[in-house]
């Protein structure tokens, strides 16, 4: 946990009411030292790209950067057979790689690495089932919806739904909402369609 | 119309086919995918937030178009970018009535700030308002958000909707207040204190998502006060239970495991409530057992099962019967044929040790400690079996069979001090009323080569039993020469009579101070005899500086046993022990005489059988030293140099040989030792020639450095014989130069050297390099920039594709696609589509997708279609 309190420490920095705080009490707003299982997720192409990044620890954008720097040159330097667990800065990374994506979620390094593996997969598995056979596209295009399914199945760094079917229920139903109105935009742009030609 | 266009298109493709996004957007992200540098990559994206912030001021856009700038917004950010400008678009979209709006205003704000920034004072309110709402998804959606957004300060605000959303009658809902509050408790124990009974009331909700859900607060709740929680331990453990039995819906099931995630934490809670509680611990027992026997160790998520139990197990109160389940479990992967994952299992088992599985545990390790090679490593396990042993052992008929295993498979890598123990133990017994299990005890460390001399001392009380001499002769056939030696030597020491193996070895002599009887005045009697019956007398010369050597290794020995240090000192006085010497040579000796003075060395094995006294270590160590300086001399010297040192050491050796062939009966197996340890050294000589020339052309003046020591130090060594031998001294000690060296015998220097030989052909890697990279070689340099989209390069990709082959021959069925592709190759599309396997359509789809909106620089990517999973 020291690094975070380092690295959270200096993101409170810019903040003058909070940092005041910080230099005197070591954690005044009880939120460095809360126990989270998942630091943060980010997914990461082959090639280096950034797919998606949630963070559930508080990072500011400028150590947001460095963490993703220094994350994907740790994981995407590792052969296919290597382990899924590496050391980094206090913490574990716990990644896999799909296809040409890598999936990283960092833990303590208490934490149960194989069951945070497994929450990867369970993640990948409804991403699949959502988007049919899901592919790497499908994230780069549909992140957002990539965001809405991970925060039915992970909230504030916990697992929140372990059973797919919940959680697909619940991201189809909110989508049926955005189709609805999906629908009555495209009518009435059809209307204006017909109107203009 | 370019716009209705699209919308058209987009419908067309159906929601879950296309990626339903506008032209502008799906540019975007094929610019960024085509970008060469990261520095084009910046000004790519520094172009967009210009446009999105000119576009966002722009009050006539449509609030469907700000929902895709919103997420350009988010995308720009995730890349890195500062998008702050953006941030109270963002936090203006939550205000929208439209869910599909709200629901990407919370996303983006989530994502976009926390709870220290200024703008979240502008969300609480709309927070507030949507945890009322009738659409539960409405409630949804701020709840998440609130989880990240709330903090202490707001938290009064939305504290009582969430509480009252506990018992909102959807599930989803429920169980995203839980965890809001579970975040709030986080955030400020003190504002949701009084609030966390309503965890408990949650435990018991009827859908397990909720219940499941109630586990991470009360997880929590359980790490900061473990006695307020005990009454819920029947509670989780019979919950434990259902899910083990599988009485949860099946969709929780999570690779054919009934709710892994829930276990998982069930687990962890259990371990804290049993922790140094008895009771506790004791309902856990059954369903701790259950889930052991149903433990799968071929699935990831059953690993981590098993493994959280185990925590689980070694954390609550102990019961023998789990530990030794879990040990064993452990164990498991030990036959896993991967080093490193036996070696962390080793420490693993190491760890968590107890009396009550040390037995299991340390036998598992003196297993694999036989089987293992690395030389490094068999010392590390020998110290922690004996380590083990000797904190846990349950007994010492067991204590001292786990030590004769462990001396048996690594005798010489373990610590001398430990063999001194165990050697006291076995001396002082158990007391004497038992003095049968004291025999059998006794009789069971007879192997313990070690410290067999001393052993035979108690053994003159007791016989042999079958199993010692089969264990001796087993020895004696033994493929170490050491080892060899020893069981000869024992066997010999056997075939003398008690009395005099008595007074070679008192009894309880390792117990006490050990006099030196210098003048071995008990022998006299003996050597008198031999003298009668004809035996040559014997001649001091050059023998003293053997018997040194063996005096002062003993000595160092007992230094150690016993607390009563030896006088060394004495040994030094030259003159002392002349008569001794003639004693000694009288007696089993009349060969000495045929060797030229040279190698001290070789006259201790001989005085050393006369003696009966079956120290061999020092002997061998005396072989070593010889070895050793050979292999030095000729692995670091010049040739010039070298070419000496064999011949002499040669002639000497025979000179040696020759007398033990004359030698007759003297000693036991003096011959046939000594001519192997010829011929092994005439290997190593030839070996150490070979690899001189390699260490020579690899180090080169470094080498010459090292060949002057080595010289020096031989110059030294050769000159202390030569010394003593003038003065006609016996006890002078040995030269310590030749004590210091000892170590290696002859194979090591065939370890030693193979590295030296094996890189010497390998001088050139980068040749080797360049010929692995050779067919590809740019590829390195497209992995590194990164813009592989469009690259040309597919031949690293395909190194992690599968079947990239297939694609071209499955793909022809498919021509029309080709055809219609008017941007990409038809190699690119048909890989694609081949690979999709399982549902082609579904793949074709997408692909057909793909290149409709133009966005397609993947013809030489396939990774981007891979299927995740597939």
């Amino acid at each position: 946990m020291i690094s975070t309190k380092a690295l959270s420490g200096c993101a409170a920095t810019g903040r003058a009411e909070v940092a005041g705080g910080a230099s005197d009490v070591p954690d005044p707003v009880g939120i460095f030292a809360e126990r989270t299982l998942i630091h943060f997720v980010l997914l990461i192409s082959r090639q280096g790209k950034v797919r998606l990044t949630k963070w559930y620890t508080p990072y500011q954008q400028k150590q947001r950067n460095k963490v993703i720097k220094e994350v994907s040159a740790l994981v995407l330097d590792r052969g296919p057979k290597m382990c899924n667990f590496v050391d980094w800065q206090g913490y574990r990374v716990v990644y896999k790689r799909y296809a040409s994506l890598y999936f990283c979620m960092c833990i303590d390094p208490t934490d149960n690495e194989l069951e945070t593996l497994q929450i990867i997969h369970h993640y990948v598995e409804i991403l699949d089932r959502y988007f049919g056979n899901v592919c790497e596209l499908d994230l780069i295009f549909n992140f957002h919806k990539a965001y809405f399914i991970l925060d039915e199945v992970l909230i504030a760094g916990e697992l929140q739904e372990s059973n797919k079917k919940a959680v697909l229920r619940l991201v189809t139903a909110q989508d049926t909402m955005v189709e609805a109105a999906k629908e009555e935009a495209s009518s009435l742009s059809n209307i204006i369609a017909q109107a203009t030609k | 119309m370019e716009q209705l266009r699209t919308i058209g298109r987009e419908l067309a493709m159906g929601s879950q086919g296309g990626w339903g996004q506008s032209k502008e957007f799906l540019d975007l992200v094929k610019s960024i995918g085509e970008a060469r540098s990261k520095a084009e990559e910046d000004r790519i994206i520094a172009r967009e937030l210009e446009h999105l912030k000119r576009r966002l001021a722009d009050p006539d856009v449509p609030r469907r178009k700000m929902k895709e700038l919103l997420l350009r917004l988010v995308y720009a950010e995730m890349l890195g970018h500062d998008a702050s400008f953006g941030h109270i678009h963002a936090v203006k979209m939550t205000h929208d009535e439209s869910l599909p709006l709200k629901r990407t205003g919370y996303l983006a704000v989530a994502l976009f700030i926390d709870e220290r920034h200024d703008l979240v004072i502008l969300v609480v309110n709309t927070i507030q308002k949507d945890l009322r709402s009738d659409n539960y998804l409405v409630v949804c959606a701020a709840l998440t958000a609130a989880c990240r957004l709330i903090g202490e300060e707001a938290m009064p605000a939305v504290l009582p909707q969430v509480v009252e959303l506990l018992a909102h009658p959807k599930e989803a809902v429920r169980k995203k207040a839980v965890m809001a509050l579970h975040r709030f408790y986080q955030r400020s124990p003190s504002s949701v204190s009084h609030l966390v009974s309503n965890f408990r009331k949650r435990l018991c909700d009827n859908d397990p998502g909720v219940m499941g859900a109630t586990l991470c607060p009360l997880y929590d709740l359980i790490l900061e006060d473990p006695s307020s929680y005990k009454d819920l331990v029947v509670s989780f453990v019979n919950i434990l239970k259902q899910v083990a039995e599988r009485r949860l819906p099946t969709s929780y099931d999570y690779h054919q495991m009934p709710a892994p995630f829930i276990q998982i934490k069930l687990l962890k809670i259990l371990a804290v409530l049993g922790s140094g509680d008895k009771q506790a611990s004791g309902h856990m027992y059954t369903v701790l057992g259950d889930i052991f026997r149903k433990g799968d160790t071929t699935s990831n998520i059953g690993n981590a099962i098993l493994y959280e139990c185990i925590c689980c197990i070694s954390s609550i109160f102990p019961n023998p019967k789990m530990l030794e389940a879990a040990a064993e479990t452990t164990s498991k992967f030990l036959k896993d044929p991967d080093d490193t994952l036996k070696r962390k299992t080793f420490e693993l088992l190491y760890k968590m040790t107890k009396s009550t599985n040390v037995e299991v545990i340390v036998d598992r390790m003196i297993e694999y400690m036989i089987n293992i090679t690395d030389h490094h490593y068999k010392t590390e396990i020998a110290s922690r079996c004996v380590e083990l042993a000797e904190q846990f052992a349950p007994s010492n008929q067991w204590f001292i069979q786990t030590m004769n295993k462990v001396f048996e498979h690594a005798g010489d890598l373990v610590n001398i001090k430990v063999a001194h123990n165990l050697m006291r133990l076995i001396a002082e017994g158990f007391g004497e009323d038992d003095e049968g299990a004291d025999s059998q005890l006794r009789s069971s460390a007879v192997s313990i080569l070690k410290i067999i001399a001393f052993e035979i001392a108690r053994g003159r009380k007791i016989d042999m039993l079958p199993e010692c001499q089969t264990l001796v002769d087993e020895l004696s056939a033994s493929h170490s020469t050491d080892l060899q030696q020893r069981a000869y030597e024992l066997q010999a020491l056997l075939g003398l009579d008690k009395h005099a193996v008595e007074s070679v070895m008192p009894s309880d002599a390792s117990c006490e101070d050990i006099e030196v009887d210098r003048n071995l005045s008990f022998l006299n009697g003996f050597v008198q005899q031999a003298l009668e019956s004809g035996a040559s007398p014997y001649i001091p010369e050059s023998e003293r500086s053997g018997v040194i050597s063996v005096g002062s290794y003993r000595s160092q020995e007992q230094h150690e046993t016993s607390a009563h240090a030896l006088r060394f000192e004495a040994y030094e006085l030259p003159k002392a022990s002349l008569p001794v010497a003639t004693a000694q040579a009288s007696m089993s000796m009349p060969t000495t005489d045929l060797v030229p003075v040279s190698e001290p060395g070789y006259y201790k094995e001989d005085h050393q059988a006369s003696r009966s006294q079956p120290s061999g270590d020092s002997l061998s160590g005396e072989f070593g030293v010889k070895l050793r300086l050979d292999g030095v001399q000729k692995k670091w010297g010049r040739p010039t140099y070298s070419s000496s040192t064999p011949s002499s050491s040669t002639s000497s050796q025979q000179a040696t040989n020759g007398g033990s062939h004359s030698d007759g009966g003297g000693s036991i197996s003096s011959q046939t030792r000594e001519s192997s340890y010829g011929s092994k050294r005439q290997q190593g000589t030839e070996v150490s020639a070979e690899k001189q020339r390699l260490a020579a052309s690899l180090f080169g003046s470094s080498a010459a450095k090292a060949d002057r020591k080595a010289q020096a130090s031989r110059k030294t060594a050769k000159e202390g014989p030569l010394s003593e031998k003038a003065t006609v001294t016996n006890v002078t000690p040995p030269p310590i130069k030749e004590q210091v060296t000892p170590a290696a015998p002859p194979p090591d220097l065939l370890d030693l050297g193979e590295p030296v030989s094996s890189s010497a052909p390998s001088a050139d890697p980068f040749s080797q390099l360049e010929g692995l990279l050779g067919p590809a070689s740019a590829t390195p340099v497209v992995s590194e920039t990164p813009a592989t989209v469009s690259s040309q390069t597919p031949d690293l990709m395909s190194i992690f594709s599968d079947d990239v082959q297939t694609g071209p021959s499955s793909g022809s069925t498919e021509p029309t696609l080709g055809d219609s592709s008017l941007k990409n190759s038809q190699k690119g599309a048909t890989v694609v589509a081949s690979k999709k396997g399982p549902s082609l359509q579904d793949a074709l789809q997408k692909d057909a997708t793909a290149r409709q909106v133009g966005v397609t620089p993947t013809g030489n990517n396939p990774n981007l279609f891979k299927d995740l999973l597939g």
